[in-house]
């Protein structure tokens, strides 16, 4: 029977498709090239603008006159465009969009390679590049090769310290880098029922580290009540049986801290490993940790204590900010000398506030630890939000232990 | 498509940030990258690629979707680029941006005499010849019109 992606894009895997795009969203990073082909492509309007999101999450607020300059002439257009245009402080364009945007079995398109995160609603979400987006704005739709599929099944629930982020750092570490190069990668089991929505949005996340098209779940019933908190109605659906190429198994329940080390996102070793090994900077935020759940737990280790190493602390999107806000977990966060940044990307491409400096050593809630991401000679160790806490607190990497995280 | 040049040979898991870093990102100035591109990996090698073929290890280009990183490899005058796997992003802007990729297992002698024709699926090292993973239709006629913006204006 087909897989989830086979069931969105209509065709078997292994085929080709010229499908239309229902969600296509660009950021002002990549939307500034989108635009240029766009423009040098002779086309005068976007097809769809009701299905088109520009969104400023990776250099905002600009940094350069040059990068202002740049975000100038993409406004400009947004607006002659009628799209959806969300500016700096909105968020992510990823969490943005998993906020009672996107739906299950949508085809979801974006300019950024972690569009694989929505990928939790059950949808088909893919990144690509900028002329790519520039045709989808033409033209409304886009061609894929039907991707085979790997199932990656979940067992048991996850236990002491460990979070849905350990998950995704275990599969990528068993994928490898380009193990599932091409290919979708299904979520599913009985583990799976078990993370919530803002655990399913960080393993879909790290799906393309593992070389893949799209990350995906089955819409069930934590699906619809998440979206249904968001006014949005949507249906469930169950696996049938699915033609997969390949299966990996992985117990939750016997998942330990996990930190990825080495600039490599497949070098997985256990916190205890590393754990003494000090640190400049640790950071919480991203499309991958940086939602409302990550900031709370974050905030019950930290409240009432005092971290030891500089913490920047950067909300997914404003709705985090305003959430955090009104609970007074973001007080409890400056109480303990986090440093806040604006919603958005904050320093995870290392473009902008909080970039490394030579020699120094991050431990990140991010996807990617690749050489001088962060900034020149700076290294990232990826580790979920309760290593980030406890590591913030000692000043050095550290395994956080169950009761860190009641 | 028949073209040829000199090979340089790359590791495995070449990423984009490694390609093009993202500090270099905020500009729409092609010289730029050109200029600085494969800085954080061998800062000798940008202007060294005119005429070259790029013969790099499997998942090539994996990371972060930035086109700037294949526009960077053209404007510094690679010919083509040819890799066991390519990471899919980076394959797809490739062809968009009309640089010839090619998915073949052959290995690298740096400097060796490199020919390849896309619509044939071959590709030859100094002299010996191995077959290429067949580009689609649609792919082919993309790259044979020098991208997709050109692509694109040809089909208005
Ligand atoms: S938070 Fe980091 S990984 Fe996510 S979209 Fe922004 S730059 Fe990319």
């Amino acid at each position: 029977m087909p897989t989830l992606s086979e069931r969105i894009l209509g065709a078997p895997a292994g085929s080709y498709v010229d499908v239309p795009v229902d969600r296509a969203i660009a950021h002002d990073g990549t939307g500034v090239l989108a635009h240029q082909a766009f423009c040098e492509m002779g086309v005068r309007g976007i097809r769809r603008p009701e299905c088109t999101y520009l969104i400023f999450d990776h250099i905002a607020p600009a940094n350069t006159s040059t990068t202002a300059g740049l975000q100038r002439e993409l406004r400009q257009f947004a607006r002659e465009q009628g799209l959806t245009f969300c500016d700096i402080g909105t968020g992510i364009c990823h969490q943005v969009m998993a906020e009672g945007i996107v739906r299950p079995g949508e085809v979801v398109v974006g300019a950024d390679s972690h569009t694989c995160t929505l990928g939790a609603f059950g949808a088909f979400a893919t990144g690509v590049g900028a002329t790519d987006m520039a045709a989808i704005w033409a033209s409304g739709s886009t061609w894929f090769r039907v991707p085979e599929t790997i199932a990656v099944r979940f067992t048991g629930r996850l236990r002491g310290a460990a979070e849905a982020k350990d998950a995704a750092l275990a599969y990528v570490q068993a994928l490898g880098m380009d193990g599932a190069n091409y290919r979708a990668l299904e979520f599913v089991g009985d583990g799976i029922a078990s993370i919530p929505m803002a655990g399913r949005l960080t393993l879909c996340n790290m799906a393309v580290e593992t070389g893949a098209k799209a990350g995906l779940c089955y819409p069930d019933r934590e699906t619809t009540e998440y979206l249904a908190s968001f006014g949005v109605e949507a249906e469930m659906q169950v696996p049938d049986s699915p033609r997969y190429v390949k299966e990996i198994s992985l117990d939750l329940s016997s998942l330990t801290p996990l930190i990825a080390t080495g600039h490599r996102v497949d070098h997985v070793q256990e916190v205890a490993e590393l754990a003494g090994q000090p640190l400049d900077q640790v950071f919480v935020g991203t499309c991958t940790n940086g939602r409302y759940e990550d900031l709370l737990r974050l905030s019950r280790v930290v409240r009432d204590r005092q971290v030891k190493v500089r913490t920047i602390v950067v909300p997914a999107s404003r709705r985090v900010l305003e959430r955090i806000t009104a609970e007074g977990i973001l007080s409890d966060l400056v109480r303990a000398g986090c440093v806040l940044g604006p919603p958005g990307c904050g320093p995870c491409l290392g473009a902008h506030l909080g970039v490394l400096g030579e020699g120094e050593t991050c431990l990140s809630t991010a996807n990617r630890n690749f050489v001088n991401r962060m900034g020149v000679g700076g290294e990232i160790l990826l580790a979920s939000v309760a290593t980030a806490a406890v590591s913030a607190l000692a000043g050095e990497v550290t395994v956080p232990g169950v009761a860190d995280v009641r | 498509m028949y073209g040829e040049g000199r090979a340089v040979c790359l590791g495995s898991d070449v990423d984009t940030d490694r390609i093009i870093a993202g500090r270099y990102l905020r500009t729409r100035d092609r010289a730029l990258w050109a200029a600085h591109v494969f800085e954080d990996l061998d800062p000798t090698l940008a202007p060294r690629l005119k005429g070259t073929v790029l013969m790099a290890g499997k998942n090539m280009g994996c990371g972060s979707s930035r086109e700037q990183a294949v526009i960077a490899l053209k404007e510094a005058g690679v010919v083509a680029v040819v890799a066991p796997s390519f990471a899919r992003i980076f394959y797809r802007n490739a062809i968009n941006i009309g640089l010839p990729v090619i998915e073949c297992r052959v290995a690298c002698k740096e400097g060796a005499r490199v020919r390849f024709n896309l619509a044939e699926g071959w590709v030859e090292v100094d002299g010996s010849r191995c077959h290429a993973t067949p580009l689609s239709p649609k792919m082919l006629a993309i790259l044979q019109a020098g991208g997709l913006v050109p692509f694109w204006r040809n089909h208005q």
